[in-house]
């Protein structure tokens, strides 16, 4: 119901009716994009798929980040788990 | 990027879940994850079992399907019986239980009702049948609201004269705020429902850190966003923050979007009322087709019964959607109620609880215990 899954636009198909065909993990379908429409969707873009209708744009540069910050999150303790195992008190 | 995949990586869920043990050293921690959507992650990717003990994750009122009230399932199927009438539903509305059974049953018997993906396959099926009446059973959060307000525009920029949606929508944050005012439950803070504030923004819950001094993080519904998200309450609570913070920025941004929001605004209304399942009636906390839309109305164009009934007496649905108490500790759980023949809601929708953790995580539950790595 509330799920929404990744999908890439490969086609608009009817700009005035905002209508575009999305690829979801190679099944492709028309959905409506009408809720994104002042987003000047473009052929390549990634949305939220949800019920038939594109629900957001996914932001590139923002899942980037989030990785990076998981990455750094996990690092930062064998970091840490380094510096503890290398110090002793003398 | 396929934004799945990434978000799935076994390493850096080993390196997280290190990294949350470390946080939360030996204090307890109950989160609430309030989506439906959150559930189902959790119970499919076996996260419950990663997290160390002390932290508890209990499961939210968020699944659409779970909430409504076996009374407006009645009244739906008195609607999808009428020899004129095409029913449309999301099939994970198909087998919740009414007192005369499920639309799923209905249809066994000779009833017109049909699957839709969309609402606007229901509005098709209307153009393509203008001698019947087709109705559009719709419920959802605010993920799922827009979708319906753009198909009703879209009726009436056709001029539809046989099309109806039987309205229940409903809102999400009345039920926190209920949840919240409960007793039972002490929370230490929780996941906020992503693809709910991919409409409505961040802003909604500034109450839950103002009012109630609870930190909530909004977050995806990947292995690692869940993982992330619990690391980012936990450092809230370590470092003495309590505040809304965005885990899901790559979706959410922080204004929601306001596109969807204008368009609710144009089609729907607050009721001054609805019932929840399992939490009772709760104040504007539902939405209904305002007076320019009336005419695509179910509950005005037919005379409905406006039916009230009790949920079962075995069903727990209510302490489940509440998180007062887990899917097993139900009496009938998988017994008398199972996916297949459903007593109570939330053994139904793949989000509710009960569902999500009778087809996957009773078996990670069972493997835990034999190998003696958990206690819950």
């Amino acid at each position: 119901m509330c799920l929404g899954i990744p999908g890439q636009v490969v086609e608009i198909v009817d700009a005035d009716a905002h209508l575009a065909k999305v690829d979801v993990n190679g099944v492709q379908r028309t959905i409506s994009v009408r809720l994104l429409a002042q987003q000047g969707l473009v052929e390549g873009d990634w949305v939220l798929v949800h019920v038939g209708f594109a629900m957001a744009k996914i932001d590139q540069h923002e899942a980037d980040l989030t990785l990076d910050a998981i990455k750094m999150m996990g690092q930062s303790y064998y970091d840490e788990l380094a510096a503890f195992d290398s110090t002793a008190i003398a | 990027m396929k934004f799945v995949d990434e978000f799935r990586d076994p390493a850096a869920a080993r390196a997280l879940v290190l990294a949350i043990k470390d946080l939360a050293a030996d204090d307890e921690y109950k989160f609430m994850e309030v989506c439906g959507g959150h559930t189902h992650t959790i119970y499919r990717h076996g996260i419950e079992h990663l997290l160390p003990q002390n932290i508890e994750l209990v499961h939210g009122p968020g699944c659409p399907v779970c909430v409504i009230p076996m009374g407006r399932v009645d009244d739906a199927m008195w609607l999808a019986e009428r020899p004129d009438v095409i029913f449309t539903s999301f099939g994970d509305m198909m087998r919740v239980p009414g007192s005369r059974g499920s639309l799923l049953e209905a249809k066994a018997r000779g009833a017109d009702i049909r699957f839709v993906y969309s609402p606007l396959d229901a509005l098709r099926i209307a153009v393509e049948n203008p001698t019947k009446h087709v109705v559009f059973f719709a419920v959802g959060f605010e993920t799922t609201a827009p979708s319906t307000a753009v198909t009703l525009v879209r009726a009436k920029e056709l001029g539809a004269t046989n099309f109806s949606v039987f309205c229940n929508h409903v809102t999400i944050v009345p039920p926190l705020k209920a949840i919240l005012d409960s007793p039972d439950l002490r929370l230490s803070g929780f996941l906020g429902p992503g693809h709910v504030s991919t409409v409505v923004g961040n802003r909604p819950y500034r109450f839950v850190p103002e009012v109630y001094g609870k930190p909530i993080v909004v977050a995806g519904f990947e292995p690692l966003d869940i993982l992330q998200s619990v690391h980012m309450l936990l450092a809230q609570l370590r470092e003495g923050r309590c505040e809304v913070e965005n885990q899901y920025s790559r979706v959410v941004p922080e204004e929601g979007n306001p596109q969807a929001i204008a368009l609710l605004g144009e089609v729907f209304e607050l009721r001054p009322h609805f019932e929840w399942r399992g939490l009772g009636f709760i104040s504007q906390s539902a939405l209904k087709l305002n007076d320019e839309y009336s005419q695509f109305d179910a509950e005005v164009r037919f005379d409905m019964p406006g039916i009230r009934v009790a949920d079962p007496k075995a069903c727990q649905c209510g302490e489940v959607l509440k998180g007062v108490i887990k899917p097993w500790e139900c009496k009938v759980f998988g017994t008398a109620c199972t996916p297949e023949t459903p007593i109570g809601t939330c053994m139904v929708s793949p989000e509710g609880a009960c569902a999500a953790y009778y087809n996957f995580g009773r078996l990670h539950r069972e493997t835990a215990l034999l190998v003696g790595q958990s206690s819950q």
